[in-house]
């Protein structure tokens, strides 16, 4: 089974998947804080090519298609992880901290998506409590993963 | 006049309904709609005065000079010296008639149109502001959290009606970063939440003299809007228009002319069909569901790729 683990260097060990994950992450933060009325007033929409980061709905939608990746992207590192990877590799306490952050923000964005149907789902506390979790849990993982970048934490360790 | 009166009276008989009883306006489990009978207003006004003396108390008073803005881009809004303007949706009316001059078979006749927050089935004003200080109510009413709210206009911008308005110098933000973030608070029509909770009638429904208004459940307020419509062979607009709204006018005449006729603008909105703009998103949930699938497929068929492989 050599072969199976060959270029097995972690979760993010593909060139490929770890380029398509940080496209991923930064799509999902620049059009997740485009939430946020912040980009015209802070002539961030001003820059040329990304006057749509002042249209709320274009953001909206364009964060929905990114999380859409996000999920089949985190469904298949994780299988991936599961089925090929776990014999040789562990996930690292920073790994952990990530997995359960971004699992976090997974969680709360399903919760968002259902409450963006039609009519009233959740209180409007709830849904206070909800914009506040997800904000949370995003702020935290980017705080976590800058850490991770500069003292070099990967996610999975050889065992 | 005459044929306003007589479409009036057209009118009061179709939809010669109660108001709803106050047991229906404190029942919370039901989503609340309002027929408006564009053929019964006389434009009065008194629907409009109604609003700004019952909410008074909710108006804005705030403090002054405001805070300086940085960068400069972000204005100012302030109407607080403007207060009786009662031509347009500004924070403190939030109900103004909108005139249009139209063709009523064949005879050039003004109708009036009570203009206010439509209270959209599924609100982006609501489900979109990203604190939650806009809140939908069980009963339909979308209202907006004068204790919370930031002024950030977002819900101005993704209401295809442009309804909520931004009063400056007001609200939480004075405490947070005044110069940076936000902007004061937005105001808007909250269908007399209050009024209605205790089992009273919003405030223009109430005042008005030619019954212009009917309140009840939405569905029983969308047969009685297309038993009307079909009785002066008249138009409906808010049954489907941003996926559903909970105020229906019937009309004796197209919407789209009445639209061409209408004065818009900021705080003046327009008789436009709308899509439904929440929808465009909330589409893409079923490929949220299937994602999941795909990536768990694609590990698998790696898997296999290369077991068959090492084979």
């Amino acid at each position: 089974m050599k072969e199976l683990t060959a270029g097995t260097q972690g979760i993010t060990g593909n060139r490929v998947i770890r380029i398509i994950y940080t496209v991923n992450i930064f799509m999902l933060v620049l059009t997740g804080f485009g939430q946020m009325p912040i980009y015209k007033r802070y002539y961030m929409s001003d820059i040329p090519g990304f006057s749509w980061l002042a249209n709320f709905l274009t953001t909206r939608y364009v964060h929905y298609l990114v999380a859409v990746l996000l999920l089949a992207l985190v469904a298949y590192i994780g299988m991936d992880y599961l089925v090929l990877k776990r014999k040789d590799r562990e996930i690292t306490a920073t790994g952990y901290v990530r997995i359960a952050l971004l699992a976090g923000i997974v969680f709360t964005g399903i919760l968002f998506v259902i409450k963006n149907f039609p009519p009233y789902i959740f209180s409007p506390n709830f849904i206070i409590f909800l914009n506040l979790s997800h904000l949370g849990f995003v702020m935290a993982f980017l705080l976590v993963s800058l850490f991770c970048v500069v003292v070099k934490k990967k996610w999975t360790t050889s065992r | 006049m005459f044929l306003k009166g007589g479409l009036a009276a057209a009118g009061s008989l179709a939809a010669a309904t109660l108001p709803a009883s106050a047991a229906e306006l404190k029942d919370d489990k039901q989503q609340l709609a309002t027929l408006i009978d564009i053929g019964k207003c006389v434009g009065c006004e008194a629907c409009v005065d109604a609003c700004s003396e019952i909410n008074s108390h909710k108006f804005a008073d705030p403090e002054k000079p405001f805070p300086k803005m940085y960068p400069a881009r972000a204005k100012v809004s302030d109407w607080s010296d403007k207060q009786d303007v009662n031509d347009r949706l500004t924070p403190y009316n939030w109900l103004f008639i909108q005139h249009a001059t139209v063709d009523v078979n064949g005879e050039e006749t003004e109708l009036t149109i009570p203009r206010r927050c439509m209270h959209c089935v599924n609100p982006p004003c609501v489900k979109l502001c990203p604190w939650g200080a806009a809140k939908q109510l069980k009963n339909g009413i979308s209202r907006i959290d004068a204790e919370i709210c930031l002024g950030g206009s977002k819900c101005n911008k993704v209401c295809p009606w442009g309804i909520p308005q931004r009063q400056t110098g007001v609200g939480l933000y004075l405490d947070i970063l005044p110069s940076f973030a936000g902007n004061g608070v937005m105001y808007k029509c909250d269908r007399c939440y209050d009024r209605v909770a205790g089992g009273d009638l919003p405030a223009c429904i109430e005042a008005c003299p030619e019954d212009v208004q009917t309140i009840g459940p939405r569905d029983e307020i969308i047969k009685k809007a297309h038993n009307l419509a079909n009785e002066i062979n008249g138009y409906i607009y808010g049954e489907h228009e941003n996926g559903g709204t909970n105020t229906i006018y019937v009309s004796p005449v197209p919407f789209e002319a009445l639209n061409k006729s209408i004065e818009k603008g900021n705080g003046k909105p327009g008789l436009d069909p709308i899509h439904d703009t929440m929808a465009d998103a909330n589409n893409l949930a079923a490929a949220m569901v299937i994602a999941p699938l795909a990536g768990l497929a694609a590990a698998v068929g790696k898997f296999y790729t290369l077991t068959k492989e090492d084979k």
